[in-house]
């Protein structure tokens, strides 16, 4: 083994003096107490190192190489992750070594994590009109968890009510997080409409023991939900909380949920700016109104502004600490560690860049493209959009009622370089546009629908 | 050019040594807030403008009444603000980063980063065509295979967020696993004080009641309270190996048996296993489950605290119960199988921090089997150095197995110091922020008195080691002739000592602009 650029004391003379000053004639000798019965005693058996740059380089590229990106196909998925324009100080901003290295020090050698995320809190806190936001966890599908664990610990309450249509694996996550403590009661919604069946949430309400009616907007099928305004009063009449899921490039257009009531309000900051990574990279918020009932059930770190020993000096540091695990291990509240902080500064970047104009348009851009793609796709001879009498934002429901499924329908897209929809079942997929698309783009989905379902 | 200038020697152009610690000072901008700057109408960026109709559907009580209060500024003042912020911050790349002990990020190559920008990682939906993403899935696949060699495990899950979702995983398959098999009675978990707080958090949270074991004069978890804890509603023993202290727990596979023996299972928490790789194996002592910290072990980049990633490894007998999906191939394709009816379901969106996956491997690759051994000889090599180094410094001392090595950290007391100056550890923490750098002391609670954490991973220098050493001895002779120099500290970073006070009174703490606006302006 020769010397590695990674590893400045790989150098021969440098271990070697290093070892005389500890009094050691090998580094065999700090592993004395590891049993041989437990050592690997051979070399782990993997393939030969790229040890040159160019040659990792080629390598890796060679596997890039494989895969075809958004850019270089016409997409139309999304289904919990989105394809937006990232602005170009998004990215300059968030790849410097300063944010990407840091570990999470001090408020004073790193106080620009601390005031990037305070600001991101306060930014959210606008757009949610809500006066407390956390330090992100890991994601949307968390964020919902830990909501609706926040809601059980206030109200005290068993049965947690979802009442629009959630997707499939937001709703194994829930399951599984909350197993515990509480029972997950899915409402379907009204299979012909696509909304909520408020008669069958009063009557899950009045069966008593809910610590939270759980709705999101827009729902996992795109719909924003003209009932989500009736939620508010018929979960808090019955003791429950309303814990509500939103996207966040939504609330320049659409109320936020505080505005309808909600005590709790949760999701993912991925549209703010987050490249799609293949899923890989996520935000979960949660925020609350500023009441210490509220306060205290977070899990998460509270970034807050403090005066220092100088005047007009801004400080930071954390926000009633001694709820955390990092404080009290297994007696505070689940559980806190890193998580998905530099996320949260990279949607406090774009919201910055987007401003209140910017999020109006955006959101108004995307809902009148969702309109045009449903009209326009639900007009194609064997297609229909069979919620589209509902308002929706970016992601809608196609049904199929030709010969070919939904997946098949993706199949016949693929040849001609569209990603389609998500299959929900043989005959129904979930498309979705955003402010990229183009009016071409969607006229061009829908001449090749036209083509394939004939 | 001037010509009456007095002549100039050799010795006046000499510049002189450096002093022996540097003269550093943070940069410190006195940056306002972003809702202070700007004004009404400025733009950062512009979006497209719909080329088809408006949509009207939304009813009035869904659509947004007053646009939200976010400041309005111009995209090169956002760039500034931001750029001015992240010289406010001291990444791991400027400085000595040694201090943040069971957790210190090691060199995060630049060159993974380039990869993880690439379009054909950045710009993939995660639901694309499995034919559309053959060359990331390859990537997972190959992944998961290193980490099977490198802990002896059978099969591994990517996709937790990070190294507390691991854990939390890794719970939820316990759980899922004594559900299985008609034992829902074991609902105790074992864990001990020097293992990190989420082990025991994250087992409450998953509804098992928590059991912490304490060390013994030696400073290994106690045996005894062990084989008293263990019994018929033993599920499993959360532990680490070396716990906090750096110490390895000769008698690892002991306590394994201890627990196997009760019928429980044993996770390791592997989350730092940067001084054990290819040498020792959480396979090879018994255990059947274990987790890796991507972000620690593997090189990936902090972030700030996050985005990390967590990969849990698991025994053939535990693996249907991994997080959905996992990747397969079949020989000639990569695909997904969630078609896994025990598996515990999603522990996270679709598969996982996949920038950081791609960025593990790259690493991995990048140094292979004789690097990977080298990196954990060179870490060690450098903890037992730094160790002596520190030693060295009057009031400082290393509780518990003295006189014997330490793997890849070791957790150091003030106490001394504290006793004879009245300056405590978290002072002397934010006294060494003076000189570029910082510590961390411990989880709570303080355990060892007095804490101070310190692992130099393999990538620093004896340089700085030497540097990093020399700043901890002139904190420590500041302590004993100038405290107040200390207990002030810091003198040279961004800000200075802030009203903790004011964060834990429900009267004034501001999460927010709009709570402090309310809150402390009155209005």
């Amino acid at each position: 083994m020769g010397v590695h650029p990674y590893i400045p004391n790989s150098v021969p003379a440098v271990k070697a003096e290093m070892l005389a000053a500890v009094g050691a004639a090998d580094v065999a000798e700090f592993y004395a107490d590891v049993p041989e019965a437990i050592r690997l005693g051979r070399p782990l058996d993997m393939p030969p190192p790229l040890r040159s740059e160019a040659a990792l380089v080629r390598h890796v590229g060679g596997l890039l190489a494989r895969n075809t990106s958004t850019r270089d196909a016409l997409s139309f998925l999304g289904a919990g992750c989105y394809r937006h324009h990232v602005p170009a100080v998004v990215d300059e901003v968030i790849n410097r070594s300063e944010f990407l290295t840091a570990y999470a020090g001090e408020p004073y050698e790193d106080h620009g994590r601390f005031q990037a995320l305070w600001e991101y809190q306060s930014l959210m806190g606008e757009l949610l009109e809500m006066d407390v936001v956390n330090v992100p966890v890991y994601d949307g599908y968390q964020a919902s968890a830990t909501a609706l664990r926040m809601a059980g610990r206030i109200t005290g309450a068993r049965r947690l009510l979802l009442v629009t249509a959630v997707a499939a694996d937001r709703l194994s996550k829930i399951d599984d997080y909350v197993r515990p403590v509480h029972d997950v009661v899915a409402v379907p919604v009204d299979a012909s409409t696509g909304l909520i069946d408020l008669a069958a949430v009063r009557a899950e309400l009045a069966a008593g023991d809910v610590a939270a009616v759980y709705a999101e907007a827009p729902s996992a099928s795109g719909i924003i939900d003209p009932a989500l305004t009736s939620l508010a009063d018929l979960a808090h009449g019955a003791g429950a909380l309303l814990v509500a899921g939103c996207n966040p490039i939504s609330l320049g257009v659409v109320a936020p949920p505080a505005a309808y009531g909600a005590d709790i309000v949760c999701g993912d900051v991925q549209p703010l700016g987050l490249h799609m990574a293949y899923g890989g990279l996520n935000g979960g918020f949660i925020a609350t109104r500023d009441e210490e009932r509220f306060v205290a059930e977070f899990p998460s770190r509270l970034f807050g502004l403090a005066p220092t020993s100088v005047e007009g000096e801004y400080g930071f540091g954390d926000v009633a600490y001694d709820r955390t695990s990092f404080a009290l291990r297994e007696e505070g509240k689940e559980w806190v560690g890193t998580a998905a902080a530099l996320n949260g500064i990279t949607a406090g970047v774009y919201l910055a860049l987007m401003g209140p104009q910017g999020m109006r348009e955006i959101g108004e851009t995307i809902m009148a493209n969702t309109r045009y793609a449903l009209d326009r796709l639900g007009a194609v001879p064997g297609v229909e959009a069979p919620y589209a009498a509902a308002p929706h934002f970016a992601d809608f429901t196609l049904r199929f009622t030709g010969s070919r499924t939904s997946a098949e329908v993706g199949d016949a897209l693929l040849e001609h370089g569209i990603f389609g929809g998500v299959p929900l079942s043989d005959t129904d997929a979930l498309y979705c546009v955003t402010e990229v698309h183009t009016k071409d783009e969607i006229d061009r989905l829908a001449d090749t629908l036209q083509e394939i379902v004939k | 050019m001037k010509t009456d200038r007095s002549p100039v020697s050799p010795a006046d152009a000499a510049i002189g040594p450096k002093p022996p610690l540097r003269r550093f000072h943070q940069a410190s901008w006195d940056e306002p807030l972003l809702f202070e700057l700007g004004s009404p109408g400025e733009r950062g960026v512009l979006v497209p403008e719909p080329e088809v109709p408006l949509d009207d559907t939304l009813p009035d009580g869904l659509r947004r009444a007053a646009p939200p209060a976010l400041p309005e500024l111009s995209q090169l003042h956002v760039l500034r603000h931001y750029l001015r912020l992240s010289q406010e911050n001291l990444g791991v790349d400027l400085n000595i980063d040694v201090g943040q002990g069971t957790c210190t990020m090691k060199y995060s190559p630049k060159v993974n980063d380039q990869f993880v920008r690439d379009p054909r990682v950045a710009d993939l939906h995660p639901l694309q065509d499995e034919r559309t993403v053959q060359g990331v899935l390859e990537i997972v696949h190959r992944l998961e295979g290193l980490l099977k060699e490198i802990s002896g495990m059978d099969r591994f899950s990517l996709q937790p967020g990070a190294g507390s979702a691991a854990i939390y995983a890794n719970v939820s398959m316990i759980r899922a696993y004594f559900a299985a098999r008609g034992e829902p009675e074991r609902d105790e978990v074992i864990t001990t004080i020097f293992s990190h707080p989420s082990n025991a958090a994250c087992a409450k949270t998953a509804g098992f009641k928590v059991i912490t074991l304490y060390p013994d004069a030696d400073g290994y978890p106690d045996i005894e309270a062990l084989k008293a804890a263990v019994g018929p509603r033993t599920a499993a023993l959360l532990i680490t190996n070396p716990e906090d202290t750096g110490i390895f727990n000769p008698r690892i596979e002991e306590f394994v048996r201890i627990v196997h023996e009760a019928g429980g299972l044993c996770a390791y928490d592997q989350a730092n296993a940067n001084g054990i790789l290819g040498i020792t194996r959480a396979r090879d002592a018994g255990f059947d489950l274990c987790h890796f910290n991507l972000h620690k072990t593997f090189s990936t980049p902090h972030a700030c605290g996050g985005p990390a990633a967590g990969a849990c490894g698991v025994t053939a007998e535990l693996a249907p119960f991994l997080p959905t999906p996992t990747v397969e191939f079949d020989g000639e394709r990569y695909h997904l199988d969630d078609d896994r009816p025990q598996s515990v379901g999603k522990i996270r969106p679709f598969h996982g921090v996949v920038p950081n996956l791609v960025r593990a491997y790259a690493w991995i690759m990048s140094l292979g089997a004789d690097g990977l051994r080298e990196a954990a000889e060179v870490a060690v090599l450098n903890n037992n150095y730094l160790m002596k180094k520190v030693l060295e410094i009057p009031g400082v001392s290393a509780p518990y197995a003295a006189g014997r090595r330490r793997i890849e950290q070791v957790r150091y007391s003030w106490e001394g110091l504290a006793e004879e100056t009245g300056v405590h550890t978290q002072d002397i923490g934010l006294r060494a922020a003076d000189f570029g750098t910082h510590y961390w002391t411990s989880h709570h609670p303080f355990l060892v008195p007095e804490p101070m954490t310190l692992e130099p991973t393999e990538s620093y220098s004896k340089a700085d080691l030497d540097e990093y050493a020399a700043i901890l001895a002139e904190v420590a002779r500041e302590a004993r002739e100038e405290p107040e120099t200390v207990r002030t500290a810091p003198h040279r970073s961004t800000v200075h000592r802030a009203r903790e006070d004011v964060l834990d009174d429900p009267a004034t703490w501001s999460v927010t602009w709009r709570a402090y606006r309310r809150k402390v302006l009155g209005g």
